[in-house]
């Protein structure tokens, strides 16, 4: 037990959790209940689901993302990604005789992955073959794709009816909200890739030191061509997630703002985003900080107006805690308590 | 580490690259034009200045009336807040970090303005009030940048959090401006002969930028920005006050950022949260267009002001043509900077 304790205590993880520790306890404070989960119709409700599959797109985006960033890159095109998977969907399914037909549904969905796909290699033939920043290559994207989803909905707020593609948002399973299934995948997925194989070592090499993992034998360009399809397929997943929820592809206010928060929940997880080692679950914990801290505003009753104060105020903190100085400062405070604590024990004996 | 000249810092000169550039092959005019669209420091600016000339001209073949001298004034007129936004970016870019909190910033200081004016404070107070606001964040996103080592991205994201959200709190609908003095200085134009004329605003972005430009490179913090966007830790050894300086430009990016908000509220006589969302990424965009390295140490302001310019033409060309949604105006802008970028990678690629 002890040894779990300092192990926790030297994880990158450790403020993280705190952090979410803390808000759950606002959040019990304010709110008795906050942890009753009930069951209606075979289908779990309650704050934590909420959490869990509102958080859900968000997650998935930053799983994409901290690869991404292990690579010393950034990809700030996800929103716009997001906002083309959504056009693309829902035109499809608006243009078909039968939304409602689960094969019309499963075409559409196959449809946008795949023009994701397009756009991932785009942005990585960007970054590996040209050589061009990721921050500047991404921005290419980010600003120009909305304007293509724009041009797929024509300027319109798309709207559809296709009960299986709304299943998609606000679906359930077996008592689990079906976001909740798709991030556990795609977290699976991108953890066992990563993990299980050599793969996640490359990508930590090729953030770490670009030349030298070259002239070890790693060939960084298919790696960061992977990396940046990987992300856009998880944006257009995170996109169709928003997308049926709301039923409606919105081209200029879909998924706006997710690459920030992505990137956060990737910091927040304890991820440099000077690139190399990367923690999945801390990206993890990450989205569930940023979706709490949502959660948080709402139940604790702070005014949806000073929404983005609260939120400016978790991050600094945060970034604060994380930062090399604090821990530098609390480690030398640390150790001069041993030092006080050794004495005590030393004239005791 | 170009900006170094041999007889003020004989110990830093690099010793493999001493002067690039012309001076080192006397040669003909071809070659050295070559030399100066091929190097570094000099020809990304280069590049953006033809091609925003070729686009001038080009307009100006298509439609009558757009090679005029008021078409090119407005261009400044319109977008003077973009400019004084993209001086302070510089600085911040020069420097290796970047700064997401200016939309947000620009969008505090038209809140607090009109907020201000609205309670009968005359803009005498109002506007340095402001300055003194905006310049105050971004000394503490400085600090929060060098002595806690966050990363910059991260920390002006909080910073842009911070001020969309204090909008929030002074009033979440758009407050309209009735005081004469500021509107007068809002309105007024200076009549520059012929039909030709310009604001108020024009002249201060003019000013900020000649400020800009002699702080770049007449003085020692402009020298050791360009030196900690060269090599932090070589300028460190150098003795050079990098802290300092670190810390500086954030706030000299807050200061840009809350003028820049003050012209932008002459231009719209109102307050609006929801305000220039976005406009960070237009200023990043300017800069990077006008050549500046994102990894920092190159870089002129002169270049990002002409970045601007090309941001404005656009816009200008896409209302002239008149048919074209809103929509092209992204797409086009998102095509532009892929054509500037790579343009500038195969020209300074080739150098190397």
């Amino acid at each position: 037990m002890t040894a779990l304790l300092a192990r926790l205590a030297a994880s990158r993880l450790l403020w993280p959790l705190v952090m979410l520790a803390v808000l759950l306890i606002i959040d019990v404070i304010a709110v008795p209940g906050f942890f009753s989960i009930t069951v209606r119709d075979g289908n779990l409700y309650g704050s934590l689901i909420d959490i869990l599959r509102n958080g859900a797109p968000t997650l998935i985006v930053a799983i994409g993302m901290t690869l991404v960033i292990a690579t010393r890159g950034i990809d700030l095109s996800v929103g716009a990604v997001a906002a083309i998977s959504g056009a693309v969907a829902c035109s499809i399914l608006l243009g078909s005789p039968d939304p409602g037909n689960p094969a019309t549904v499963a075409v559409a969905i196959v449809v946008a992955l795949l023009i994701s796909l397009v756009l991932g290699v785009w942005n990585g033939f960007l970054v590996a073959v040209l050589g061009i920043q990721p921050i500047i290559a991404t921005l290419i994207l980010m600003t120009a794709g909305r304007g293509v989803a724009m041009l797929i909905t024509e300027g319109q707020i798309l709207t559809v009816t296709s009960p299986p593609f709304k299943a998609l948002g606000s679906g359930f399973w077996f008592g689990i909200p079906v976001a909740v299934y798709i991030a556990a995948i795609v977290f699976a997925v991108a953890a066992t890739l990563t993990r299980r194989t050599a793969l996640g070592m490359m990508i930590e090499a090729v953030g770490i030191n670009p030349e030298a993992s070259r002239q070890a034998g790693i060939r960084a360009r298919g790696l960061l061509f992977a990396v940046y399809t990987f992300s856009a397929v998880c944006a257009a997943v995170a996109g169709l997630i928003l997308t049926a929820n709301t039923m409606a592809a919105d081209a200029n206010n879909a998924a706006l703002f997710i690459e920030l928060d992505a990137i956060l929940a990737v910091v927040i997880g304890g991820t440099s985003l000077a690139g190399g080692r990367y923690s999945l679950a801390g990206t993890l914990v990450g989205a569930l900080v940023i979706q709490t801290l949502v959660t948080t505003v709402y139940t604790v009753g702070i005014p949806p107006i000073a929404t983005m104060v609260f939120k400016a105020a978790v991050v600094t903190v945060v970034c604060l805690l994380q930062s090399p100085t604090t821990n530098q400062a609390l480690a030398s405070f640390r150790r001069s308590l041993a030092v006080r604590a050794g004495k005590g024990v030393a004239s005791a004996s | 580490m170009t900006t170094f000249t041999s007889d003020q810092t004989p110990a830093s000169a690099p010793p493999t690259l001493p002067a690039p550039g012309p001076a080192r092959k006397p040669a003909g005019i071809g070659a050295r034009v070559r030399d100066a669209f091929t190097s570094p420091k000099y020809g990304p600016v280069l590049v953006t200045a033809v091609l925003f000339v070729a686009v001038f001209v080009a307009g100006g073949i298509r439609y009558p009336g757009f090679l005029s001298g008021q078409v090119l004034l407005n261009l400044f007129v319109d977008n003077a807040y973009l400019i004084v936004l993209a001086v302070g970016m510089t600085f911040v870019i020069l420097t290796g970090g970047i700064d997401l909190s200016v939309g947000a910033v620009v969008a505090l200081s038209t809140m607090i303005a009109a907020s201000l004016l609205q309670a009968g404070l005359p803009p005498a107070v109002v506007i340095p009030l402001i300055l003194l606001a905006t310049s105050v964040l971004g000394l503490l996103v400085g600090l929060m940048i060098h002595y806690f080592k966050v990363q910059p991205f991260i920390a002006t994201l909080a910073a842009m959090f911070l001020a969309r959200g204090l909008c929030y709190v002074i009033s979440q609908s758009s407050i309209a401006i009735s005081d004469p003095a500021f509107i007068a200085l809002a309105v007024s134009r200076i009549p520059l002969g012929g039909t030709m004329s310009i604001t108020w605003s024009v002249v201060i972005a003019v000013i900020v930028v000649v400020i800009a430009v002699w702080m770049l490179h007449r003085t020692r913090f402009g020298r050791t920005v360009y030196a900690i966007g060269g090599g932090e830790q070589s300028g460190m050894l150098m003795g050079l006050p990098v802290a300092r300086t670190k810390v500086l430009v954030y706030v000299v990016s807050g200061f840009c950022s809350g003028l820049s908000g003050v012209l932008f509220t002459f231009y719209t006589l109102s307050g609006y949260p929801l305000t220039a969302i976005g406009t960070e990424l237009d200023a990043i965009a300017a800069v990077v267009i006008g050549g500046t390295l994102l990894a920092g140490g190159y870089g002129f302001v002169l270049g990002s002001v002409l970045g601007v310019l090309v941001l404005g033409i656009i816009q200008t060309i896409i209302s002239f043509e008149g048919t074209l949604s809103s929509w092209w105006t992204k797409i086009f802008i998102g095509v532009l900077l892929l054509v500037f970028i790579a343009l500038q990678r195969v020209l300074t690629a080739r150098r190397r």
